[in-house]
């Protein structure tokens, strides 16, 4: 076959919405943090996208088809690396995410979630049959969920929640019965009180707190509190750069990370929130194409599978903001300050480049 | 579309059918199509979370916004001090650290542990906090006041936003009594206003939490000691500290208060009652001016400037000697033999009496079938030696030929049975006892016989120790009362009251008094040499002879008060003092009592005459 990549035939539009919120990310992270101590993280940020461009292209030129016949290996070593954070994690928070290499603090987890988008959309293509069995389902749901499993445990519920809609998203892809449907939605309902049993304390007062904030002003209901504060303060056209009273004041917790959209809202108000959400909508739409277009099944999982994800953080995140989501403390892809999130994401975005490029393929 | 089972990059994987590569990716656009939806609605519900929160309520999320950055803080205005009339400070403030707890961020699980480090019951934090519901949220509830350096340290290191970030600490001037329980009664004491006083229309005005005097000058004066408070409103961020002010209102300290009291002449009177139980009035009777004002049991004022504790309070109120009593203006007794003078004075002007009038005193006499005693036998004896020797016989006989109501007149001329209006609260008025009087309260006619015991100043007749001083002052002073106060305004102009009094009726009565401590009388110890003391002494029962005697237990405890009421120099007088000792038995002990007092203040005024001595003052001036 003919394996001519053209630098043409990268998606420019995607590319080019992606630069668009990171520099309005790098903005934000600037204006939130300008009189902190974390005065250097809009520069650091810009290194990260520059490296994270860089990975983006070395995940572009590697075909996936042979991504993804590497599977079982990144799986086996995706869980080994889960494991070795419970032994030589940092611990941050009380929870133990990161791994110190080479200077730089790795949160494994979200490079696992490409491993997991690869996972998924490999068994799922190598079926045989238009419809997932119980069996398949069953396997799929073992793979998916023991990584889970391990980083609900470090403990991180956000981004162990994160895996959970590239696998469900792939199955209604692939098809399931009614039957199978229904048993998935009663197996999971049964799975609610189950899980809340294993949830830590402050995890379940988390959730407590986000159905009732006023019940925990100054914990967590607090946060959910100063960020809707910080978002109405913001109004139609926001308080300006560096204006925000919340935001540099710190009554928002987290600025520049997970509640970076809550400090983009009071300082570009509402006007700002659309032109944003619009651009993450067309960013999602492009990615939603390369996935109709792409030329085989694994392509299309792939590119459904990064869509889901960032739809998943979207809604979280931002919805977190407005408190119609829990605080679970996931960042918001493209913007929130810090290097892991912003590797995988370009990742996901190079494979989708990927599938894009092999679609003109013979 | 094929891929080439020769593709190198593929030649390692696994043998598996072609058609899962090939396969066209048609199936799912439908169910791709669902997605897209779905995002549509995520995004759409998503921004109308935005707009709920930016375009609908933009003004409550800003006002809140506003009320997070913008702090008030009370600037309290410090109390005036309290001047004694030479500039001395009696009361003072001192710098405090005051314990509040913001209400917007409590979490009820901290009252607990705030409580133990600052040594206070919970239930009492929760009760506090109860009483403020009424009040707007963002005011903060002072949970304790005067914190000890402990305290402060417990309170420094645990009001980071982790722990107990509802604990704010103001700085304040809290009320210092410097020397404790000196004059206590009079000064009277502050504390934080009450729920019950917050109804009374003398306090409506302050609001929960103000300090306000309770008692005494510290509540007559409260109005001009009290001062404004200002506020600061200040931006602060969410670790509470200040980066910008905004607007700052400075508090007005409330106004000194000079008064009358000369702290050298309460100190001897303090010293004079230590450990007795009763009350001292120094006055000038030529304007009225309180000099030394004693009550005894005395209580510690300092005690009350932090909320009291609840076992000294009990304490204090449940002492049945009751410290808290001003007994100087609000114990009311027999007056007993201090009442002759003024019976005499009555005797003399309504012409039922003249100097030569002569009684024979046989130890006793019968009036109207009841036989009334007196000390001793004095024998022939003329109103002069009735006087200096305290004679019962004799007023018995002068008290049934005047009449009740001219004594009744011309005691009330003298200010018995009404307030002298003295600027303190709480003052009781005493007794004069008349036929009006016994109408109008008894609705009975009165008994002749009952003028005999009033006559001696025993009966229904009872005055406060500051009745006593003023009407004797009066009288000595030549008729002119002048209303005793303890504020000292050089502009004041208040006409003493006046009666229509004989100068020569005044020197006979005066003389008597003088007899009584120069001639050998019953107030012999009250003689001081050189100045012409003058006064007359009292042992007022407080129970009938007749319960006396048949039960010696309530007549051990209910032992005869002690009264001396003295002034100096003979002739226009420039300080009387009255002095009572309750259960003190015999007038002639409390006689040394007011010649302390009287002796101080002459001993002073010959020392300030000689300017080039050396002054030693036991109290500081402000300013040195």
């Amino acid at each position: 076959m003919a394996r001519y990549r053209s630098f043409r035939d990268v998606d420019w539009p995607l590319m080019i919405i992606t630069l668009i919120i990171c520099a309005l990310g790098v903005l934000q992270i600037y204006s939130a943090t300008h009189d902190t101590r974390w005065h250097d993280a809009w520069w650091k940020q810009l290194i990260w996208i520059v490296v994270a461009m860089g990975l983006m292209w070395v995940v572009t030129s590697i075909d996936y088809h042979t991504l993804l016949g590497q599977v079982p290996v990144l799986y086996t070593i995706s869980v080994a690396a889960l494991l070795a954070t419970f032994a030589i994690g940092k611990l941050v928070f009380g929870s133990r995410r990161w791994i110190h290499v080479f200077g730089v603090n790795f949160q494994i987890s979200e490079f696992v979630k490409i491993v997991i988008i690869l996972l998924v959309a490999r068994y799922l293509s190598e079926l045989k049959s238009e419809e997932i069995g119980v069996r398949d389902l069953l396997k799929i749901g073992g793979l998916v969920g023991i990584p889970t499993a391990l980083v609900m445990y470090q403990p991180d519920l956000g981004t162990g929640l994160t895996y959970l809609p590239i696998l469900a998203a792939g199955i209604l892809l692939a098809g399931l019965r009614w039957r199978h449907l229904a048993a998935v939605a009663l197996a999971c309902t049964l799975a609610l009180p189950v899980g809340w049993y294993f949830l830590k304390d402050y995890q379940r007062t988390r959730l407590v707190t986000f159905l009732d904030p006023s019940r925990d002003p100054r914990g967590s209901g607090y946060q959910v509190i100063q960020s809707k504060i910080a978002v109405g303060h913001g109004g139609m056209w926001g308080r300006g750069v560096t204006r925000g009273t919340q935001t540099q004041l710190r009554f928002l917790p987290v600025p520049h990370t997970d509640f970076i959209f809550s400090a983009f809202a009071e300082e570009h108000g509402f006007v700002g929130v659309v032109v944003v959400l619009g651009l993450y909508f067309l960013l999602l739409m492009q990615v939603v194409q390369n996935a109709q277009t792409a030329p085989d099944r694994a392509g299309m999982y792939i590119c459904m599978g990064v869509a889901t994800l960032l739809l998943f953080h979207l809604l979280v995140n931002v919805g977190m903001a407005v408190g119609s989501m829990p605080v679970t403390g996931i960042p918001l892809p493209l913007m929130s300050s810090g290097g892991s999130n912003m590797f995988s994401v370009f990742m996901m975005l190079g494979l989708v480049n990927n599938v894009r490029l092999r679609r003109f393929v013979s | 579309m094929l891929i080439e089972h020769s593709d190198p990059e593929r030649a390692h994987l696994p043998d598996r059918p072609d058609r899962l590569f090939r396969d066209d990716t048609r199936f799912a656009l439908g169910r791709i199509a669902v997605f897209q939806y779905l995002a549509v609605g995520i995004f759409l519900f998503l921004t109308s979370g935005f707009w709920v929160l930016q375009v609908r309520d933009h003004e409550a999320n800003s006002e809140l916004a506003e009320r997070n950055r913008i702090k008030t803080v009370p600037l309290l205005a410090p109390r005036g001090k309290i001047l004694d009339r030479d500039g001395r400070v009696i009361v003072d403030n001192h710098s405090a650290f005051t314990l509040m707890l913001t209400r917007e961020n409590l979490k009820p699980e901290h009252i607990e542990p705030i409580a133990a480090g600052l040594h206070l019951d919970p239930e009492e934090i929760r009760a506090r906090l109860k009483r403020y519901e009424s009040r707007p949220k963002y005011v903060p509830v002072p949970i304790k006041q005067e914190l000890t350096s402990g305290e402060l340290a417990f309170v420094d290191s645990h009001r980071d936003p982790e722990t107990f970030p509802e604990m704010e600490l103001i700085q304040d001037q809290r009320r210092l009594y410097p020397h404790g329980g000196l004059a206590a009664h009079a000064i009277g004491y502050v504390g934080e206003v009450s729920e019950q006083e917050l109804n009374t229309t003398e306090f409506a005005k302050y609001s929960q939490g103000d300090i306000v005097g309770k008692a005494g000058l510290e509540r007559q004066y409260n109005d001009s000691l009290i001062g404004i408070d200002g506020q600061r409103r200040v931006v602060v961020d969410s670790l509470g500290r200040e980066r910008e002010i905004l607007e700052s209102k400075e508090f007005t300290p409330g106004r000194n208060l000079k008064l009358t009291l000369d702290l050298d002449l309460q100190a001897v009177a303090e010293l004079a009652m230590e450990n007795r139980r009763g009350a001292v009035v120094a006055l000038d009777p030529r304007n009225g001016e309180v000099l030394a004002m004693v009550s005894r049991p005395a209580f510690d004022p300092n005690a009350f400037t932090a909320r009291i504790r609840a076992e000294d309070w009990k304490e204090l109120t449940s002492n049945p000697d009751n410290p808290l009593l001003n007994r100087a203006i609000q114990a009311q007794f027999a007056p007993g033999s201090t009442f002759k003078p003024i019976v005499a004075l009555a005797g003399l002007e309504a012409g039922s009496l003249d100097e030569h009038s002569s009684v024979n005193c046989t130890g006793g006499a019968v009036f109207f079938g009841r036989y009334f005693k007196c000390d001793a036998k004095h024998g022939p004896i003329d109103l002069h030696r009735a006087i200096v020797h305290s004679c019962d016989v004799y007023f018995y006989t002068a008290g049934n030929r005047i009449g009740i109501d001219r004594i009744a007149e011309y005691a009330e001329l003298a200010g018995i049975g009404k307030k002298t209006g003295i600027d303190l609260p709480g003052e009781a008025e005493g007794v004069m006892p008349s036929s009006r009087w016994k109408l109008r309260t008894q609705r009975e006619k009165w008994y002749a016989g009952e003028t005999i015991s009033v006559a001696i100043g025993q009966g229904a007749v009872t005055v406060t120790p500051l009745q006593l001083a003023t009407a004797i002052g009066g009288i000595a002073n030549g008729g002119a009362w002048y209303r005793p106060h303890l504020v000292k305004d050089e502009t004041r102009s208040e006409q003493p009251r006046r009666g229509e009094l004989h100068a020569e009726n005044i020197a006979t009565v005066v003389s008597g008094m003088y007899g009584v401590v120069n001639e050998g009388g019953t107030g012999a110890s009250a003689h001081i040499e050189g100045i012409e003391v003058s006064g007359k002494t009292g042992s007022a029962q407080r129970i009938s002879n007749e319960l006396a005697k048949s039960n010696k237990a309530v007549s051990q405890a209910m032992k005869d008060n002690g009264w001396f009421v003295g002034f100096a120099p003979r002739e226009n007088p420039e300080i009387v003092v009255a002095a009572l000792l309750e259960g003190g038995e015999h007038g002639y002990q409390a006689a040394p009592v007011s010649r302390d007092v009287i002796k101080a203040y002459f001993d002073k005024k010959a020392r300030l005459a000689r300017p080039a001595q050396p002054q030693i003052s036991l109290f500081r001036r402000p300013g040195r």
